[in-house]
Formats: C-alpha cells, sequence, structure tokens
C-alpha cells in the first residue's frame, strides 16, 4: 500500500503503476459529474458536439455540492460524494470517449467500468461518503459552472484542487475491484453469521 | 415573542445544528471504531469521517453535502397553545434554513421531476406528532440523507419463523445495503403493527442515542446480537473492508396481526444527525443533544 500525489493532467503511464488500496491525493482540474451531466456528455460526444472542457487526463468526481455565490466568485460549501454505481451505465463510454483517468464517488462501480479502466487506463479512487468539508477544504477555485440549467447538485463543476483525498484505490486499470473482493468475503461470512444466529437455510 | 416565532427559529437553530455537529454519542462510537478498527482502509475512512466532522464543527459547515429530507418529530404537551401554527412554524424555518445554513435544496416535485428549491414540498418536512401531558414542547428534526434512506428495507415476514426470521431479515438487508448507506451506520430495526408502523418505529428508533440502552432487556440482547452479527459481515466503513459495519442497533415493536409479522430496517449513514429541543412555557429554551453556541 503506497502513498500517491497526482497532477493533473494524469498520464495512462502514472495511472497503471497504481494498485488497489493505494492511496491517491490529487491537485489541478477536477469536474463534477452526476447522471445528468454523464449523460449530456455522452450526448454531445454522440452528435459531434465539443464539450466545455477537454477531459483527458482529469479527475471526474460523483458529486452534488452545496455551492454559494459571493459577489461573482462561486464558493463550495460542502461536496462529498454521491453513490457511484448510477454512473455504471454511462462510465465505460465517458471513459472511452473522454480518456478520463480518475473517477471519484463512493461505493464503488461494477464490471463494465472495471473493464473500461483495465482497457482504456483509468482508475477509481473511493473518496470517504459524506465527507464534504473535507473535500471542500481541498478545492480552492470554482473555475466555472457549465449546464447549470440541470440543477445546482447536477451541474458540471470545473474545479481546481489541492491535494483533494485521501482517495484509495479501489478499483485499479489491472482489473482488480476491491468493493466486489468485500462483496465476495461478505458472501462467505453469510454463512457462518445464520449458523451462529441459529438460521437455517 | 407568539409560539410560531419561537417554535420557526428553535427549528433553524436545530437545522443548523444537527447538519454541522453530530450529537456526543454518535461522535464518541466513531472515534471508538477509529481507535479499534483493525482494516487499514477502513481505517482511513474512519480517520476521514472525523477529520472532517471536526473541521465541520469549526467552521459550521454542513458535514455533508447531502442535508437530506427534513423530517420533524414534536412531542407536544396537551396543554401548549397555538399547536395548529408549528407545521408553518416549521415549514418557514427550513425555508430559511436553506438559505441561512446553507442546505442542499433537497425536495423534488416527483410529478414534474422539478426540485422546489427551499426543502419544502407536498407533506415536507414531514412531521410526525405525538401528544403527551404537560406544557413542554419539545422539537427533534432528523434530517435525514438519501443515500442510506435508498437501502432502507420493509418486509411481511412469515409469522411461523418468529424473531429467527427478523434477524435474517435484518443480515440479509445490511449484506445487500453494503457500501451504499455510508457505512458505519445506525440501524432501527422494528417489527409487529403493520407495514406503515413498522417503518415509523424503525425510523424513529434512529432517535434514540447509541449510550441509552434499550429498557426491555429482551430486546438489549437482540440489539447486541444483530450488532455483533451486522459487524460479522466484513463490510466495514465505506465498503472498503473492517469490523465497523454499524455503530448500533436501536430496536421497537408493536403488537401483530395474528396472521402478519411485518418488519422493517431503517440505514442511517455515519453522519446520524439529529437534535433536539424543548420550548418551555415561559419561552425558555433548552437544547437537549447540543450546546447551544
Amino acid at each position: 500500500m503506497a502513498t500517491y500525489k497526482l497532477t493533473t493532467p494524469i498520464s495512462e503511464e502514472q495511472i497503471r503503476k497504481l494498485k488497489v488500496n493505494d492511496i491517491v491525493y490529487i491537485t489541478g482540474t477536477i469536474i463534477t459529474a452526476r447522471d445528468q451531466a454523464h449523460k449530456r456528455a455522452l450526448q454531445y460526444h454522440k452528435e459531434g458536439k465539443q464539450l466545455p472542457i477537454n477531459l483527458e487526463g482529469l479527475a471526474v468526481f460523483h458529486c452534488g455540492p452545496i455551492v454559494k455565490k459571493e459577489g461573482d466568485e462561486w464558493i463550495i460549501v460542502a461536496a462529498g460524494p454521491t453513490t457511484s454505481t448510477r454512473m455504471d451505465i454511462f462510465e465505460d463510454e465517458f471513459i472511452k470517449n473522454f480518456k478520463t483517468r480518475v473517477i471519484i464517488g463512493k461505493g464503488g462501480m461494477g464490471k463494465r467500468t472495471t473493464d473500461a479502466m483495465q482497457k482504456y487506463g483509468a482508475i477509481y479512487g473511493a473518496f470517504t461518503g459524506g465527507a464534504a468539508v473535507l473535500a471542500a477544504k481541498a478545492i480552492k477555485k470554482v473555475r466555472t459552472v457549465e449546464w447549470f440549467d440541470l440543477g445546482m447538485p447536477e451541474a458540471f463543476w470545473i474545479l481546481e484542487a489541492e491535494e483533494f483525498g485521501p482517495l484509495t484505490v479501489a478499483i485499479d486499470s489491472h482489473g482488480n475491484n476491491l468493493f466486489e473482493d468485500v462483496k465476495k468475503k461478505t458472501e462467505e461470512n453469510r454463512k457462518s453469521i445464520y449458523e451462529k444466529l441459529g438460521i437455517q437455510q | 415573542m407568539s409560539l410560531e416565532q419561537t417554535v420557526e427559529n428553535v427549528a433553524v437553530n436545530l437545522l443548523r445544528l444537527a447538519v454541522t455537529e453530530l450529537p456526543k454519542d454518535v461522535k464518541e462510537a466513531l472515534q471508538k471504531a477509529y481507535q479499534q478498527e483493525t482494516s487499514s482502509a477502513g481505517k482511513t475512512q474512519l480517520k476521514a469521517i472525523l477529520d472532517n466532522i471536526e473541521l465541520a464543527e469549526k467552521t459550521r459547515t454542513p458535514m455533508c453535502q447531502d442535508t437530506g429530507t427534513i423530517i420533524f418529530y414534536v412531542k407536544a404537551g396537551a396543554e401548549v397553545k397555538n399547536l395548529d401554527k408549528i407545521p408553518n412554524a416549521l415549514r418557514n424555518a427550513t425555508k430559511r434554513a436553506t438559505t441561512e445554513v446553507p442546505l442542499r435544496p433537497n425536495a423534488v416535485n416527483p410529478l414534474e421531476q422539478k426540485n422546489t428549491g427551499d426543502n419544502t414540498g407536498r407533506n415536507i418536512p414531514f412531521i410526525n406528532w405525538e401528544i403527551v401531558p404537560g406544557n413542554i414542547l419539545e422539537i427533534t428534526v432528523l434530517p435525514k440523507g438519501g443515500g442510506s434512506e435508498n437501502v432502507c428495507t420493509m418486509a411481511m415476514l412469515s409469522p411461523g419463523e418468529g424473531i429467527k426470521g427478523l434477524k435474517k431479515f435484518v443480515i440479509d438487508s445490511v449484506i445487500k445495503a453494503g457500501s451504499k448507506p455510508c457505512p458505519p451506520n445506525i440501524l432501527g430495526v422494528a417489527f409487529g403493527g403493520g407495514a406503515d408502523i413498522a417503518m415509523k418505529l424503525a425510523k424513529k428508533a434512529l432517535l434514540r442515542p447509541l449510550t441509552q440502552p434499550n429498557p426491555n432487556p429482551e430486546l438489549a440482547k437482540l440489539e447486541k446480537e444483530l450488532l455483533e452479527a451486522a459487524n460479522s459481515t466484513g463490510i466495514g466503513p465505506m465498503g472498503l473492508g473492517g469490523k465497523f459495519t454499524v455503530l448500533g442497533v436501536n430496536v421497537d415493536y408493536a403488537a401483530r396481526h395474528p396472521a402478519s409479522f411485518p418488519a422493517a430496517v431503517a440505514f442511517n449513514c455515519w453522519a446520524a444527525r439529529r437534535a433536539t429541543a424543548r420550548i418551555h412555557p415561559d419561552g425558555r429554551v433548552e437544547y437537549l443533544t447540543h450546546e447551544m453556541r
């Protein structure tokens, strides 16, 4: 288990070095995107329209932040991760098309995303669910917001971060998935728990 | 000041306190979990949680971006006048807190799929009423996070299987929920009554402090058993593996129909937020879960 400090844009080579259980901190550009923003980005790609920002080598954060406006400036108040599995239906295409290297969220993602991460070179960094103030502290600036019509939580927030983390590498680019490992172990434990509680199967 | 105005001000304070500072019992349970967790990934998560709640408290900002669906529990003394004004006061307080704290606008009209923008909507904030003897008004707010709400379970079990069936249902619910409800969780478990009653009791059980033992020894034993079982799953903090999947299990029940055995499990995330205050007849306000700063 090693700790890495990465700066965007992150290269595929840097990503390939990372293994599950490693800890990562990210400095540079992080974009928030939830269901609606993923959907629109893929739609744009399909129509040949350009995204507001080139996502290659950047980090995408599954997050619906609380943001307030002070004068002309947006301030991130709280920015914890949202449940990533909802984005499983978009993420493989997203990684393939936009070459995003880091996906940040909570709860892990499924096989489709894991396969895409292995194929195109990306990782999933688990950020502590709900640790919104810790996240906000590492976000130094809101560069801009796009697609605000989707609503505050669903908009495409383009953020500048400094040592954003700790992110636990939960899916690496070698096909390993920490959440799946835990699930397998939990399934094994189920039997002994039933036994202890006197539950017949 | 009118009761309506007092209730509004107190409720704004309660919302602010609840989302920025965890009650002492939850904080201590998280600290204990951090000290005793043996999985490194789990420990990293608990450390981030503790750092986060400390920062939230210091900067008085919401500890989680999901400031929840706003639910109130009102214990009204039967002698308190103008109780009919309270729903409006709580509604106004919710709107005010949304801009003043701020809270994330979390009330969506499900027909139009449109966010109302101020955390109020049809039946929201929801108010649970209880009329008790006396002249004191006790208000509790439970800002309920969506991630943990999404894994709540309810089932009509087979009466023949009894408590064993209940235990299986609880453990299956915990395993199925996995990482989703932001563990370590607090579980509210209830059985009997009817489908709605079981879930209502389960959710209300989330309000009992972790340090307060169940007065019913049989239920206390069941809670301990369920806690140990849930913590043997290996799910761990944030589902990354470890021994702290739940911080506590609170159980309640109601008498059941001979043909039914309803059971419900309400999940609360590690950000198990709640705040309670009492308004006395002379206007004095007493905050029970937090120190008013």
